[in-house]
């Protein structure tokens, strides 16, 4: 029964988190947000202590079902671990193992120290909820919007505004391959051996497992009614059943409650232990009967995704796909404050990237800030209806109240480029940068001083710039626009 | 600028005004007309086409026969991507098309070397080659818009011969006289020769009939239309249709003057537009209602084409017809034509008053302006556009009932219909496709006020 509403919980948990990170229409965000928000590092990173203390307090009572059931990357490795044990051969394949303590501890204090020291993307690599995050965006939001565009081509066959068709690109080489190179790492240990990333590597999982130790309710072990049969060893992913001594390492059991439901003699039963059951946790034998970290040779199949080519049928000119132009400070979000604080917040978990509708957000591919969104707008700018970022971001890295605060948050100043400038390249009226400036930030000037009918060029006033990139965005120059912004450090309101 | 926006602010009251008219008249008409036999669910609603019961005009001067219905080939059927070579025309199905028509009676094809990106002439040549000469009569134009010297016309006419594979052609036109005004007319053929190189060439032989095609402004086509005595110009093409017969857009001279000043010089008149692009068949629901309850069996496309038809100094009247649907539907009409009655006049005379009440931009698709320099796809938006308000839409402010359906609708729908890069956001304003637009469209005028509308939608700040 504990284990059926356990699996059931989890299930709503992981499906609902997932399509946070598929759902590019933002839709769902507003009914199940909370679900990022109450995931552990964000809240933590939020500073949002009553979700901190309210997992704590869960943690203390009931032991880590956090584990199993609200972080996404767990009940993802709980999914693939029930397909690596279909096969009969391998139903009872777990075996007890002693903790790996050094490990796990270095790991947490490499991820204390990143966290503290502000290197978020050494943290990211590392959160749970983040590696997900970037698995669910990079490998399996392309297949949702693909579906979607199948969809979307029915639909308007069919004269239905159901369904709209959503690009599917390539948002960042490095990310992508860090998630890939996860997944695949995750995966094989899942397949394995079950929870072990959770035990050994996860910084998450080890703070919690020392809270997890005190828990008021826990499985325990009826030594009476246990003939040491070893079922429940050989159920547990977690590997922290010493049937011999009929001992559960609570520092690593994340109460699935697979074993109550594995033992035939109902010796295992989740409730506070008697003082008398309360036994110190084995001494860890060191014995290392497996290795703990595979070694595979992993060929990174690095997915040479072309641009998609324009469609060009002749009546139509071909146009030129725009460039990143170089800039030197890179652009952060409306919301994100300033740079250091939002390489502090940023879990780089991706769930901004996924629902930016315009194509601006994507990971830095910088090594100080890896993963981290940025802003560019070669395929949409920053529109001023819009602050999906801000709603689903989970850690109040990109934070913002309202539209208006948006609109008035300068992130960065526009720069003309001369040389592209079409009035003088091409030699005819342009002004598209002025005609889209939401803030009149931009006023036309006539090239030649001396003639106030000559063709008018740009004058930006800085000033009142808020750096949207509408300009940069909609310049008929290609590959690079005559107008570009370049990022702020400290966002400033104007 | 004002009087365009104020164009598209219809108010809610108007609108209910407007479909209010139609319908109760034509809800009365529909009353008188319930008899009809319900036993014979076997018979076929419409029977077959006939073959031999085409309308045909005389040509007064050589009093040859041209058939009522001529087939226009600025819309033939494309491929989904050009051929090697860069063709980009469905061969096959022209020669379907063609073969059709000919075995219908249409014997009249007319086209251009810039129509469908220049592929038309060529492709008009390879199927109409496939029947004996004396069968049809083809019509190709001088359509020197960009190079006017007298080296390029030249060559143009020449290999206008070559593509249509033909020795005469039966009538050769100047190309869109108007655009641009006088001075452009006089450039394009006075000053360079081409004029009386023409007059030559149809002493010749080479050309059977020299005409023009004419969009622009009444000064032009008066001077143009005062040279008779001088050219004597065998044919004029004009564009009829009973919304221009009164309404013509921008500069454009309404159809009852042009019309009346050829019966007055006794030159027969070729229409073309009697359908608008198609915008007198994709009518606001009201107004296919009306029509369709005056008659409902007909086809709304039926009335355009009667219309045109009905002026008996009318030689032929040209449609685009890109599927056989299309043409199907207008050999119905013409074969044989039955004329408009005075009431049938008057009817779609209040038509066009109700539809010229409505805020549509008169873009006919004929892809002049094209291709844009900066990517733009100008048809594709003004359709899309247009389509919006004939299905209502178009919505004017939050309070509409229908506001959330029609901002859906119309935002999904302008993706589809264009992609990203190729919206009304993209124009830069250069004017480059202005002096193209036969309908005289201020399109850079008319896309920004898109782009707006769209911001509007976008953050819902109507």
């Amino acid at each position: 029964m504990l284990r059926k509403i356990r699996i059931t919980l989890a299930v709503i948990f992981y499906l609902m988190i997932t399509l946070l990170f598929l759902d590019f229409t933002g839709t769902l965000h507003t009914w199940f947000g909370w679900m990022a928000k109450i995931q552990f590092l964000p809240a933590l990173l939020a500073l949002n202590l009553g979700v901190v203390l309210g997992l704590i307090v869960l943690t203390l009572l009931f032991g880590r079902i956090y584990c199993s059931v609200i972080c996404p990357l767990g009940v993802f490795q709980d999914i693939i671990s029930w397909f690596g044990g279909r096969s009969k051969k391998r139903r009872y394949r777990f075996s007890y193992s002693p903790a790996k303590n050094i490990l796990r501890y270095s790991i947490l204090i490499i991820f204390l120290i990143a966290l503290i020291g502000g290197i978020g993307s050494l943290a990211a690599l590392l959160a749970p909820y983040s590696a997900y995050g970037r698995i669910a965006q990079n490998l399996f939001a392309p297949f949702y919007a693909w579906g979607n565009n199948v969809l979307a081509y029915w639909a308007e066959r069919a004269d239905s505004y159901a369904f709209y068709e959503t690009e599917v690109w390539l948002k960042s080489v490095p990310t992508f391959i860090i998630a890939l190179l996860t997944f695949i790492f995750v995966f094989i240990l899942a397949w394995r051996n079950g929870r072990t990333y959770c035990n050994t590597i996860c910084p998450v999982g080890t703070i919690l497992s020392f809270l997890a130790k005190w828990s008021w309710f826990k499985p325990v072990i009826d030594s009476e009614k246990c003939n040491s049969c070893s079922l429940c060893s050989r159920k547990c992913k977690s590997a922290c059943i010493d049937f011999k001594n009929h001992q559960i390492d609570y520092s690593r059991c994340i109460a699935c409650m697979d074993c109550i439901d594995a033992c035939k003699h109902q010796a295992i039963s989740y409730r506070h232990p008697k003082k008398s059951e309360k036994a110190v946790t084995p001494k860890p034998t060191d014995q290392s009967r497996r290795s703990f970290l595979t070694t595979t040779a992993l060929v990174a199949t690095t997915a040479t995704i072309k641009a998609q080519e324009m469609k060009v049928d002749g009546g139509l000119a071909a146009i030129e796909d725009k460039k990143v132009p170089k800039r030197n400070t890179p652009i952060l979000p409306p919301g994100s404050q300033n740079a250091r604080h939002f390489a502090q917040h940023c879990t780089a978990c991706q769930l901004c990237v996924s629902v930016c509708q315009n194509g601006v957000l994507r990971p830095s591919t910088d090594l100080q800030r890896l993963m981290q969104p940025e802003m560019s707008y070669e395929r949409g700018y920053c529109r001023p209806e819009c602050k999906k970022c801000s709603e689903v971001c989970p850690t109040g890295a990109i934070k913002l109240t309202d539209l208006a605060e948006k609109s008035s948050t300068q992130i960065g100043h526009a720069v003309w480029i001369k040389a592209n400038c079409i009035p003088l390249t091409d030699g005819v009226a342009c002004g598209n940068c002025a005609r889209h400036c939401p803030t009149g930030a931009i006023h036309m000037i006539p090239s030649d001083t001396s003639d106030p009918e000559s063709l008018k060029i740009p004058a930006i006033d800085v000033e009142r710039c808020i750096g949207c990139g509408a300009c940069e965005n909609l310049c008929p120059s290609r590959p690079f626009s005559a107008i570009y912004v370049e990022g702020h450090k400290q966002h400033r309101i104007i | 600028m004002s009087e365009k926006y104020s164009r598209q602010n219809i108010t809610r009251r108007e609108f209910l005004k407007i479909v209010g008219i139609s319908t109760v008249a034509s809800s009365t008409i529909l009353t008188g007309c319930q008899s009809g036999d319900k036993n014979k669910g076997d018979i076929q609603v419409k029977g077959e086409i006939p073959t031999d019961k085409m309308t045909m005009r005389e040509n007064p001067k050589t009093k040859e026969k041209v058939s009522l219905l001529g087939y226009g080939c600025m819309r033939w059927p494309t491929l989904p991507a050009p051929e090697k070579g860069g063709n980009v025309i469905d061969q096959e199905a022209v020669n379907e098309l063609i073969d059709y028509a000919m075995a219908h009676g249409v014997n009249y094809y007319d086209t251009s070397p810039v129509y469908v990106q220049g592929w038309s002439e060529k492709s008009t040549g390879i199927a109409l080659k496939r029947h004996p000469r004396e069968k049809f009569f083809v019509a190709t134009k001088l359509s020197n818009f960009s190079n006017f010297t007298r080296e390029n016309s030249i060559e143009m006419y020449h290999r206008s011969f070559e593509n249509l594979q033909v020795d005469y052609i039966d009538y050769y036109l100047l190309h869109s006289i108007g655009n641009g005004g006088i001075e452009t007319f006089r450039a394009r053929y006075i000053d360079n020769g081409m004029l009386d190189f023409l007059i030559e060439e149809r002493k010749k032989g080479k050309i059977r009939n020299l005409g023009f095609s004419f969009h622009g402004t009444k000064e032009v086509f008066d001077e143009v239309l005062a040279m008779h005595d001088k050219v004597h110009w065998d044919f004029v093409q004009i564009q009829l249709n009973y919304l221009d017969w009164h309404y013509a857009s921008g500069n454009n001279v309404n159809a009852d003057y042009l019309y009346a000043e050829l019966e007055k010089k006794q030159i027969p008149a070729i229409i073309m537009e009697p359908l608008l692009g198609g915008r007198l068949s994709k009518l606001p629901d009201h107004l296919i209602t009306r029509l369709k309850q005056r008659a409902p069996e007909a086809s709304v496309a039926s009335w355009a084409f009667r219309f045109a038809g009905s002026f008996p100094g009318v030689l032929t009247v040209l449609s685009g017809m890109t599927y056989l649907e299309h043409l199907q539907d207008n050999l119905r009409t013409y074969a044989p034509l039955v004329p408009l009655t005075e009431d049938d006049r008057l009817f779609l005379d209040q038509t066009a008053d109700l539809m010229k009440q409505y805020p549509t931009i008169p873009c006919n698709d004929c892809k002049y302006c094209m291709p844009c320099p900066y990517g733009i796809d100008i048809p594709a938006i003004l359709l899309h556009y247009n389509k919006c308000v004939n299905e209502g839409n178009l919505p004017t402010s939050k309070d509409n009932v229908t506001y959330r359906e029609s901002r859906r609708a119309f935002l999904i729908g302008y993706d589809r219909s264009v992609p990203r890069l190729r919206q009304a956001s993209h124009c830069i304003g250069c004017e480059q496709c202005v002096s193209h637009c036969p309908q005289s469209i201020d399109i850079p005028a008319e896309l920004h006020r898109i782009d707006q509308y769209i911001e509007q939608l976008k953050q819902e700040k109507l």
